[in-house]
Parts: C-alpha cells; structure tokens; sequence
C-alpha cells in the first residue's frame, strides 16, 4: 500500500556535479529518460480524463446537467438519465458501509487493543489476504452461496418479521440490492479493519493511560479516547472503502438484477453504474447511447476522484494531529 | 463497588466481547471463502483443464488452458508498461525531482489508481481496440498495465526513499556520479521492497475482469500472436458462472480456485520477501 | 538467486515463444447472437477439425454487440437475429465505404420458458397472455388468463417473476415483433427493438444468463431459445399460432414457420417470420444471419470466409437437428449460393 504523506525527495548532493563535469551527461540523460517516464504518468492521466470527457460531448450537450436526474434509459427513444444507476450504486454501497462499519470497526479495535501481539499480526495478515481476492471470484461466490441464502432464507425471514417496512418489501428475488450490498460488504471489511488498526495502534499509549488512570474501565478508554483520537484515519479508511464499493463491477454485476429500477425495497433489483456499462458497452449501437455509457464512466470517475481526495484529506489530517504516522 | 461501577464493567466487558465477534466474524468469512473455494475447485480440477481447449457450448468436458496461457500473456504485456514506467517514475521522484513536479506526479498517480477498473477498459477500447480495429492481448495488457503504474510507482518510491542517505553519500563521496549511485547502490538497497511492489501489482491486476471484457475480449481457441482476442482466466469465470450450464460451473469453480491461489501465493511470497527486511546490500 | 531468476525468466519466455508460434493459424475473429451460439460454437470446432488452418473464434455478446463491433471494424464477422435496420445498414456503408450482407444460417425459435414450483407440463400460453404477462399487468400464476388455458395444472398464486435481457439481444428482437403483432398495447408502449425499456422483470446477460437466472429463481418466467431451454431441461410452454392452434416449438413447426417465407425471400434475406400463416407453425421463430461485409482487404480471410460459408451450407446443416435448430429451406440455401458471389 503506498504512502500518501509528502516526503521530501533526496536531492542531490551539492557539490557533487561541479568536480565530475566528465559524467553529467551521464546524470542529465538519466534525469530526462526518468522524467519522461514519471511525466507519462501525468499525461496518461489527463488523457484518460480528456477521453472521458470528449467521449460523452453528445449526451452532455443533449440533457445537460439533466442526466443526473433522469430516470429513463431508453436506448430505442434515445432518452438515457444516470438516476437509475446512481441509486443503485449509491444504495449498494450504503448497504456495504452499514454492515461493514461496525463490524470493521468492532474488528480492528479488537486488533489493536485486546488481542495479543502475535495474534493480532497472524490474523491481520489473513485479512490482508481477504483484500487481495479479485472480485470476480466474490461474484462467483455471491452467485453460488449468497444468493440462495438470500433467496432461501435470509430474504423470507426479512420479509417475515420486517416485511411491512418498504424497505423490505416485494418478492425474494435472492438477488438485488441486498445481495450486492452483502458482497460488497465482505469486499470492502478488509480496507476498513487494516486502516483502522493501523492508525488505533498509532495512538500514542499515554492517551490510553491517562484514561486508565483517571478510573475509566477498558472499554471507556478506547471508544471515549483512544477511538475518537483515531477518528480521521478511521473516517478516512471508511472513504476508501466507500471508493471501491462504488466502482466495484463483476461482484456486483453477478448478484444486481441488472435491471434499471429505482426502489425503496433492497430486496428490488437494481444496477450500478459500472455494472450497466460492463453489460451494455460492446453493444451499444448508435453514438449517443455509446456516449452515454461514457458519461456515466465519466460520473463514476467523478464519484470516486472526491471520495478518494476526501479520503486522503482525512488521513493527512490526522497524521498533522500528532498522532504518529499514519498509514493508507 | 458501586452499581454504576458494576454497570460500566459490564458495559465494557460486553463491548469487548463484541469487538472479538466483529474479529471472528470477518476471519471467518475469510477461511469460510477460501474453504469452499478449494472444496468445490479441488474437485473440479483434473489434468483436462490446464490442457484442453473448451469445447463447444453444452458439451462436457474441454478445459482452459488457452485462458491459462492468455491470462499470463496479458501478465507479460501489463508488466512491461507496468513496470519499467512505474520504476523508473519513481527512480525519478525519488532522485531527481523537485517537490512541486513530485507533488503533481503523486497526485496523478494516486488520481489513476482510484479509476475504477471499468473507467479502465473504456479508456484502454478507445485508445487500442478502435485505432487498430483489433480486440488483442495488446488491448488488454494495455488496460492492466495502466492499473499496475501507481502501484508500483508509489512503492517503488518509498522504497527508494527509505535508503539511508548515508549509503547515497557514501557512494558520491568515493566519485560515483548520480546514475551510478542508482544503479549498483540504492536500487539493489531497495530492490526487495521494489521486487514486492512489483509482485503486489501483479497479483492485483492479475484478477481483475472488468477491463478485459472490451479489451482482451476472448477466444474459444489458442490467441496466435499479440494482436488478437484471448480467452483469460477471470473472464472465463465470469461467463462461465453466469451459465446455464453445470459443467461449465464446475469449470468456473477450478479457474477460481487457480486464479485465487496464484494471487494468494503471489501475495505471501512477497509479503515473506519484505519481512526479510530491506536496506543493506549483500555483497 | 539472480541467475536462477534469469533463467526462469528465459524459460518462460521461451515456453510462451513457442506456445504463441505453434498456434500460428489464420486467426477469424466474429462476435454477436448467443441465440445460435451453440450451433456456431459447434460449427466452428467441427470446421477447425476439418481445415486446421483457419481458427474462427465467435464470442457470444449479444446480436447488438454483433452490429456494433462488425460495423466498427474490431471483428471480422458479425451474427445477429435481428436483421440490421437501414439505418444500421447505411451507417456501416458509411464508415467502411461499401455495405454488409446477411447470410441467414438456421432457424431457431424463442420459447417461453418457467420454472413454477410442482409445475413441469408444458403450459399453452396465448399472445394475450404472453403480452400481459410482460407488460406486468397479469402478475400471479393462477391468473384466469393463463389458468384458463391449463386446465388440469395446478398453477400457485405467486407473484411472476419476469426475466428479460440485459444485453442487445437479437432473442429479445424476436420476441419483441412478435409481441408488437400481436398486442397494440405491446407496439405501442414497448416497441421492437434489441434492446427495449421493459415494463417489468430482471435482466440476464445473453441467452446463458436468462437461462441461468430462471434456473435459479421460482415462479419465473423468461425468454430464450429452444436449445437453452431444452439441454437443460427447464419447461417450455406452447404458444397459440395464428390459426388457433397450440404449438410446440420443435423442428417441424420452425420449419413450417419458414416456408411461407422462403418462396418469397428477399434478395438481402432480411424477413420476419414471427406469427406466420400455417396451421403447424411455430409463432415466434426466426432465422439468424451471419453479417459479412462485402469487402475484404484480407484476401485470405475473404476465402476462409467464404469457403465456410459454402461448408455451412451444406455440410453444416447436417448438425443442426441435434441442435433443435431448424435446417434452412431448400430455396433460401440456394439464393444464398447465388449470393457468395458478392463476397470481393
């Protein structure tokens, strides 16, 4: 996981170049060859945007700020609007959060707080391998496990005892925003624990002390002081997490529904943005239902770049705060 | 002890309790994925697999070995953009660069990392697929090796950085000129903790479907050549799964188990690699 | 440890030299219908079998994916059962200079397919049903409209679960004619298309992941072709052709379905031949074309091409019943022969 604190760059050495006039080319033709290197980093990048943008010019000209809250997507009559999806990729990834959180966070304050050393890393080590999982093989999984629980069980006891919520009501599908969101879940866990844990184990242990000594029991001193302490990293992890939710494709694509709906029920049927464009890309006839799709790239992208830098925010933040370094 | 002193100690042995819950649920899920995976993909797995071709639609039998093939293809193209920019990027940032040119290509670097991996595959169609009229292995490997770039590019730098500046000033101070301070001193300080970062990015990038599907494309036969489609491991998965067919889930079931322990295998080799420590050079 | 490395890296250089060099075949590429996919899929490995030499892959993205990438030049073929449009037509002579033919292989057959709980009948379903049921207005199993037909099933009160594509689909072209002939409301509010804005259900990606997803859910009911439903063995219903009767979907009732069609086959073999005249047709049949461009600056594809072609019309039809699809008319294969000459 790379480091997102600025450290300053060695330098070179003063002094060193004046005496050596013989192998500055050397030096100067390494500079360049690496410059252009790190310099197409940068280019490619502005050109993924440029693409991105260009790309969608028709849609974008047509409905304007409109294809945020449009409904349709109708590539016969040519109407698309993003809604649809936005909710569905938005609901999935709530989903996702409202699970994972507490239990990410429930986890990584057992990691860093309660659990012996070596227990700690042995475990922190198998969740590390937990993030590592491709996704597709999540949605193969959510396809052949989650989704006839769900279907069997799960979703039929929601709508028994819950079912005169709207949250929880139409019929069992065993696949939708439930589902997804579930998968999610178990995909995102991992972000949430190992950010979380590194960051509560940066805490300084006078803070933990402190509390000790001032009479408060185990628990008061980690979720009164030692967590709020944490609390941008962990918010921080939390945005990170939210980013991949969101731009998750194959899992969520497998266990959606794949049907454009917007509905209050998580047992509904839904689609994502990334989803619908996994579906529909190679086909999409016509350039304005292309471009479309495009846009919604476009969207994605957006949603993504702001959570990440919010995300990344947080964590300078708390890392300024003195709470030692903090990790991404 | 008071009753609001008894209280709080429940309290807070209930809590922690919890928190072990929390702990014990999420490694579950992990050992439980992991469990069925090598259940239900050890019972598929057979010699035909890693060899045949597959066979037509609704035909038992038939395997993935040109998904094998394609898929460490891709691997190769996705590593030699991944990698040498990456690098050398970060060789760059490290050495070279002032802090503001620093700033602007870490930026870059973490913006590219945070696209989502579809964004990907249609930057990748527009870019490879269109121009060359082609879906190819090229297309594909182009896609992954954008994805590799910030990986290896943000470790690589810290790595780089993490050399003691000792070891720098030394190497000047008996004459060696910049380029070969790099070279035979602070890469080979490094080169552990790069060779992790390389390894990271391979293993990450060698799951992901999502940009083959417009790229890579797919291929019911061996792919000749670097221009053409290829079958690959992770999109045989997905369209295996969401088959009608028992056979071709029973398929899907070994690929995952395949793709999955490659990537874990991958993963703690380079995990092992780092926790021998980086710095000092051997002689 | 360096040199090990090296060499495992040679190694492995080497071994993936020579896997690439060994397979170096003439490489066809073509993408589009999943409804003929498993002949096609059929067809190419016996073809391969035969001419060792040329190595045509299909990839089954949906017939709209077929339009859409033969049109832009990333496959060398395409294949779809909606027949392309004249918009689509114009815009692929637009880009490439000169136009595209279709080449219809078999006749296939779109069949409702279910799976209700206890029920494994074949069920007659009427175009007043079918169309209600896809436009959501009859909702549950045991609705007079479909119960009135099916006597003697015992059909649940569960809500009915929709299933449609979610790709381009050439299957949901089919479907949506026929639909669109048989129900006003149906033209009016959905239309043909390969892609339409269904009123209700869940979407499946291809023939496969229609085929799978009722599989999977209860009490649903879906679209797909005749071979899907049948190879794994999920019901299919009959449907009421024009001239009152109930029809199974098999190979003498597709064929029924073409024959009033195939005397008056158009030079471009565009046609549609859902809700046909014929006391023994099957309603919702259809052939499915293979889209060639006229040109080919490759002339050594071209050949390949063609010299399927002419295998496929002869030879391959051959596979076709195993397959429940529907050889083609004696007529048609014989405009079709004419036709290979426009191949340059």
């Amino acid at each position: 996981m790379a480091a997102t604190t600025t450290v300053p760059s060695a330098g070179p050495i003063p002094g060193s170049r004046s005496f050596l006039s013989r192998l500055r080319e050397g030096d100067e033709i390494a500079r360049l060859v690496t410059f252009l290197f790190a310099a197409s980093v940068v280019l490619v990048t502005l050109l993924l945007i440029f693409e991105l943008w260009q790309g969608s010019v028709l849609p974008r000209h047509k409905f304007g700020l409109l294809f945020l809250v449009t409904r349709v997507w109708d590539p016969i009559a040519e109407q698309f609007g993003a809604l649809p999806f936005i909710y569905g990729t938005l609901m999935t990834a709530t989903v996702a959060l409202a699970i994972a959180v507490p239990l990410g966070i429930g986890a990584a304050v057992f990691l860093a707080e309660l659990a012996p050393a070596r227990l700690s890393d042995a475990l922190e080590f198998f969740i590390d391998l937990l993030a590592a999982v491709p996704s597709v093989i999540y949605g193969l999984l959510g396809v052949f496990i989650v989704v006839p629980l769900m279907r069997d069980y799960v979703q039929p006891g929601l709508k028994n005892t819950l079912g005169f919520l709207p949250l929880f009501s139409g019929p069992a599908y065993g696949i939708g925003f439930l589902t997804a969101g579930i998968v999610l879940t178990i995909m995102v866990i991992p972000y949430i624990i190992s950010v979380s844990r590194e960051v509560l184990l940066s805490v300084p242990r006078d803070q933990r002390e402190a509390a000790l000594g001032l009479g408060s029991t185990r628990w008061e001193s980690t979720w009164k002081v030692v967590v709020p302490f944490a609390r941008g990293g962990i918010m921080g992890s939390i945005f990170l997490a939210l980013a991949r939710a969101l731009g998750e494709t194959m899992a969520v694509t497998m266990v959606i529904g794949n049907t454009p709906t917007i509905s209050a029920s998580l047992l509904s049927p839904g689609y994502s943005i990334a989803a619908v464009i996994a579906n529909e890309f190679t086909e999409a006839t016509g350039d304005m239902y292309l471009q479309a799709l495009i846009e919604l790239g476009l969207v994605l992208f957006l949603l993504t770049f702001v959570l990440n830098g919010l995300a990344r925010l947080l964590i300078v933040i708390t890392s300024q705060r003195g709470s030692g370094r903090a990790h991404a | 002890m008071t009753a609001r002193l008894r209280w709080r100690k429940f309290v807070s042995g209930f809590m922690l309790t919890m928190t072990g819950i929390c702990a014990l649920v999420a490694v579950s899920v992990l050992f439980f994925i992991l469990g069925y995976l090598v259940y239900h993909g050890g019972r598929s797995i057979n010699w035909s697999f890693f060899t045949k071709l597959p066979k037509p639609v609704g035909e038992t039998g038939g395997g993935m070995a040109n998904a094998i093939v394609g898929s460490a293809k891709l691997l190769v193209v996705a590593s030699m953009l991944g990698v040498p920019v990456g690098f050398l990027g970060a060789v760059y940032l490290a050495e070279f660069s002032g802090s503001n040119v620093a700033f602007v290509v870490r930026y870059a670097a973490d913006l590219l990392n945070g696209v989502p991996s579809i964004v990907i595959g249609i930057f990748a169609y527009s870019l490879v697929v269109l121009p060359f009229k082609h879906f190819s292995t090229l297309a594909g490997g182009f896609a992954l090796g954008l994805m590799m770039i910030p990986i290896t590019l943000r470790s690589t730098e810290e790595f780089l950085l993490a050399v003691p500046r000792a070891l720098r000033e030394a190497a000047m101070a008996l004459g060696a000129s910049k380029w070969k301070t790099i070279a035979t001193v602070i890469v080979p300080a490094a080169y552990r903790g790069i060779l992790t970062a390389v390894l990271l990015a391979f293993a990450r990038v060698a799951g992901e479907t999502a940009p083959l599907l417009f790229t890579a494309f797919g291929n019911r036969f061996w792919s000749p050549g670097w221009n053409q489609p290829t079958a690959s491991l992770p999109v045989m998965i997905f369209t295996y799964a969401v088959a009608p067919y028992e056979d071709w889930h029973r398929q899907a079931w070994a690929a995952g188990l395949v793709l999955l322990g490659l990537i874990l295998v991958i993963n703690i080799v380079a995990r092992a690699i780092l926790a021998r420590g980086i710095a000092v050079p051997r002689a | 440890m360096k040199r090990i490395t090296t060499t495992l890296l040679v190694a492995l250089a080497l071994a993936l030299t020579v896997v690439v060099l060994a397979h170096a075949a003439l490489s066809i590429n073509g993408a589009g219908a999943t409804f003929p996919y498993p002949m096609y899929s059929k067809w190419f490995d016996e073809y391969q079998k035969k001419d060792s030499s040329v190595q045509i892959n299909y990839q089954s993205i949906g017939s709209g994916g077929g339009i859409k990438q033969v049109t832009e030049g990333t496959v060398d073929f395409g294949a779809s059962d909606g027949p392309m449009n004249d918009e689509q037509l114009k815009a692929f002579q637009e880009k490439h200079g000169f136009g595209i033919l279709h080449f219809p292989t078999v006749l296939g057959a779109d069949v409702p397919t279910y799976n209700i709980p206890g029920v494994s009948a074949a069920l007659n379903f009427t175009p007043e049903a079918l169309a209600g049921i896809f436009l959501g207005k009859i909702t549950k199993w045991n609705d007079p409209a479909i119960t009135s037909m099916n006597k003697g099933v015992n059909l649940p009160g569960n809500d009915i679960v929709v299933v449609h594509r979610s790709d381009g689909s050439g299957t949901t072209y089919i479907w949506t004619d026929y639909l669109s002939k048989v129900s006003q409301e149906w033209k009016n509010k959905v239309g043909t298309g390969t892609s339409v804005n269904w009123p209700v259900g869940l979407g499946g990606k291809g023939n496969e992941g229609v085929t799978g997803q009722i599989k999977n859910a209860p009490n649903s009911i879906g679209y797909v072709e005749l071979i899907y439903a049948a190879s794994n063995n999920i019901p299919y219903g009959n449907v009421k052709n024009s001239s009152g009767a109930f029809i199974k979907a098999d190979l003498n009732s597709v064929s029924a379905a073409a024959a009033a069609a195939a005397q008056t086959m158009p030079d471009d073999f565009r046609v549609s031949i859902t809700n046909p005249p014929g006391k023994t047709a099957y309603p919702i049949a259809s052939f499915t074309w293979l889209l060639i461009p006229e040109k080919f600056s490759d002339g050594a594809k071209r050949d390949a091409i063609k010299g399927f072609l002419k295998w496929m019309m002869t030879s391959g039809q051959e596979y076709a019943p195993s397959l429940s699809y529907a050889k083609l008319p004696k007529e048609v294969i014989v405009k079709e022969e004419k036709a290979l000459g426009k191949i340059q």
